[in-house]
């Protein structure tokens, strides 16, 4: 982690992590804006990081496990971004940004992949890749939130009030945050399934129309366009579909991980 | 430029007392103007809370001699004998009446530590007082710094975050929950005082919805007017509980009112939304196996004290915090006002000065008459030029470093050592 980029993108996502912990557990508006600006200009310098590698690499900046990942830290925190304008709200910025440290760090201090790069299949396939990993960043906020979700229901049913929960979210704008970021989650998927499709078309001969990944991207799209539909019903309203939504984001690990690595033929990193 | 506050407060007067000297904005108003046409002090304002009758005022002479006579025009403004009042006056001059003030902007004076609406009614009495002319530049210096503080104390700690009444608590509760009370509704069983200061404070909070329940229909009527809201039948459980987000219920009875099948049955009419239950009846009003119900939370009586409890705890542990913030803008206005303080040292020693110096031309010129009134207009110039040389370095000083200031500590021997009492400015 040399290049000026890594290092402010590192600077400024720790700076922002510190900034939105103050605000947590002081809840001063401008500690939680500086968290906002130093999260916004992080993004900023991860991007140029990004573009960097890109060019010097010659090809997209997901095209190893590394380069994968710190799109995934990129897109999370951007997504993360999007929704607290959106919703007008700070306090999860806490959770969200250890996430986002986590994989920027583990992408640009592990060695690189020695595997050859993969020829560049035109801008399609970059959407493709690209809104899959937005869906699966989406997919991780959603994780988080509900997450925050439980652990806040759980304290005020059990009317054990720590500091923490008079400063986090109330439970409703979770809930609607989660929704926000699952519907996010489900179009990029969609849309980026579809272009997937049409990259394979147009490859034809590359890859197949047979690989366990569409299986379980589209069991994943289906569990959370379930989740959409249930969280407003009756009997899964509040904790259950948080609850699901957590168990959703385990099958988007699973296909992250097991069927990427061991069963997928050409979705080795997204 | 002294400063002088003599007031009363919940600590010193009895409500009998408070009551009888409290000021309406109009009295605030006379007062300042026969205090000043009075001469009794040249700056004033008028701070009157429920809990506090305070006057605060730059006197003429010293502030400790006009003391006595701000007590007793007190006594006479409100008809008050002046020994019943002189047991519950304070009196504070200079740095302890700026601390004072500061300490009640701050929220650290009050009844109830760290309310927030003491420091909208000083700056209400401020903006009255300096309206009416009847504050200064030392006033509105001191009451600005006062509103900063009060700002900073709220801002800087959780001195006045935390709700500090059951009601307020049980609000801010539910604001956990549903978020703003805005897009939310409010069913009230009972109509008794704590339901009163529930629906005040739903009010406060700006919910949506109101509805009262009550056996006494007059008086759940009356309630729901006073609030504009509206009366549901007692008992009409199937309706009045299928919108509301937050009810509200302290009812006299010796079983519970609400008991499990009833919300059991509400919860599944209004598809599970989350319902807020604040049980402030004693004994309970809410069976107690309906807080095992899905979506719905139940916080009685005793929970909430213990909330309370907590919250008090906390906003004393920031005690420490805001008296912080409060001894840093008292020295500032005391450094502020020492340079004021200063700086008028420095004119009237230029003007002294000038006198001697008109004086001892007159004296010695006089005699020597060889000299045309030319040499004598130059000899005067040349002694102003020199007087003037004298004085700029220091004034300049003093204007600018606030380490000097902070080091002359007691300009009042300055003045004594270089002025006669006669030309203090």
């Amino acid at each position: 982690m040399n290049h000026p980029f890594l290092i402010l993108t590192l600077l400024a996502y720790l700076l922002s992590l510190g900034l939105y912990l103050r605000f947590l557990n002081t809840g001063k508006e401008i500690t939680g804006r500086l968290g906002t600006l130093f999260l916004a200009m992080g993004l900023v310098t991860h991007y140029l990081a990004l573009l960097v590698r890109s060019r010097g690499s010659h090809t997209v900046p997901y095209h190893d496990l590394y380069g994968s990942m710190s799109l995934f830290g990129w897109l999370l925190a951007l997504t993360y971004l999007g929704l607290e304008f959106y919703h007008r709200q700070r306090s999860v910025g806490a959770f969200v940004m250890p996430f986002v440290l986590v994989f920027f760090v583990a992408a640009h201090l592990a060695p690189s992949d020695k595997l050859a790069p993969p020829a560049t299949h035109g801008v399609v396939f970059a959407l493709h890749v690209t809104l899959s990993i937005l869906a699966y960043a989406a997919f991780a906020l959603s994780f988080v939130l509900s997450m925050i979700f439980l652990g806040e229901e759980r304290h005020l049913r059990r009317h054990q009030l720590g500091e923490m929960v008079w400063r986090l979210p109330p439970l409703d704008l979770l809930e609607r945050m989660s929704r926000s970021s699952v519907l996010v989650g489900v179009v990029s998927i969609a849309i980026g399934t579809a272009l997937g499709f049409v990259s394979v078309d147009r490859l034809a001969g590359e890859h197949s129309f047979y690989d366990p990944k569409y299986v379980i991207t589209l069991l994943v799209l289906i569990l959370y366009v379930l989740y959409f539909r249930l969280a407003r019903t009756t009997t899964w309203r509040g904790a259950r579909a948080s609850k699901l939504c957590i168990f959703n984001f385990v099958v988007v690990v699973l296909s992250f991980t097991v069927v990427n690595l061991y069963l997928s033929h050409s979705h080795r990193y997204f | 430029m002294e400063i002088v506050l003599v007031g009363l407060n919940h600590r010193t007067a009895s409500v009998e007392v408070r009551e009888r000297v409290s000021f309406t904005n109009e009295q605030a108003r006379r007062a300042a103007d026969e205090l000043r046409s009075r001469g009794i002090l040249e700056e004033t304002l008028v701070l009157s809370t429920c809990n506090r009758s305070e006057v605060y005022g730059v006197p003429p002479e010293s502030s400790h001699e006009c003391a006595p006579g701000l007590s007793s025009f007190l006594s006479e403004f409100h008809s008050v004998r002046p020994d019943v009042l002189s047991v519950s006056l304070y009196h504070h001059y200079d740095r302890e009446a700026v601390r004072h003030l500061f300490r009640v902007s701050a929220g650290l004076d009050s009844m109830l530590l760290g309310e927030a609406e003491i420091l909208g009614q000083v700056r209400e009495a401020y903006r009255f007082a300096h309206e009416q002319g009847a504050t200064g530049p030392v006033l509105n210096r001191l009451f600005q710094g006062a509103l900063e503080v009060g700002k900073r104390v709220r801002s800087e700690t959780e001195l006045g975050t935390r709700p500090m009444s059951v009601a307020a608590a049980g609000v801010k509760l539910a604001e956990r929950i549903f978020g703003k009370m805005s897009e939310r509704r409010a069913l009230v069983v009972g109509a008794g005082t704590i339901s009163e200061q529930v629906v005040s404070q739903l009010r406060d909070r700006g919910i949506a919805h109101l509805s009262v329940m009550n056996r006494s229909r007059d008086r759940a009527e009356e309630l729901a007017k006073q609030f504009g809201g509206k009366v549901v039948g007692w008992g009409e459980w199937d309706t009045a509980l299928r919108s509301p987000d937050v009810v509200v219920s302290s009812v006299s009875a010796d079983e519970p009112v609400l008991r499990r099948a009833i919300v059991e049955s509400a919860m599944s009419a209004r598809e599970n939304r989350a319902l807020f239950l604040m049980d402030l009846g004693m004994p309970r009003n809410v069976e107690a196996s309906v807080a095992k119900l899905y979506n719905v939370y139940v916080y009685t009586m005793d929970d909430l004290s213990d909330i309370v409890q907590q919250n008090r705890s906390a906003r004393e542990s920031e005690i420490p915090r805001a008296e912080g913030i409060v001894e840093e803008h008292v020295g500032k206005f005391l450094s502020w006002q020492a340079s004021v303080e200063l700086v008028g040292l420095v004119e009237a020693l230029r003007i002294r000065m000038k006198e001697e110096r008109a004086a001892f031309i007159r004296a010695r010129l006089d005699s020597m008459n060889h000299m045309s009134e030319a040499d004598r207009a130059r000899v005067e110039g040349l002694m102003d030029e020199m007087l003037e040389k004298l004085l700029l370095k220091p004034a300049e000083q003093l204007r600018g470093e606030k380490e000097l200031r902070r080091k002359i500590q007691n300009v009042e021997a300055l003045r004594d050592l270089f002025l006669s009492n006669r030309e203090k400015p």
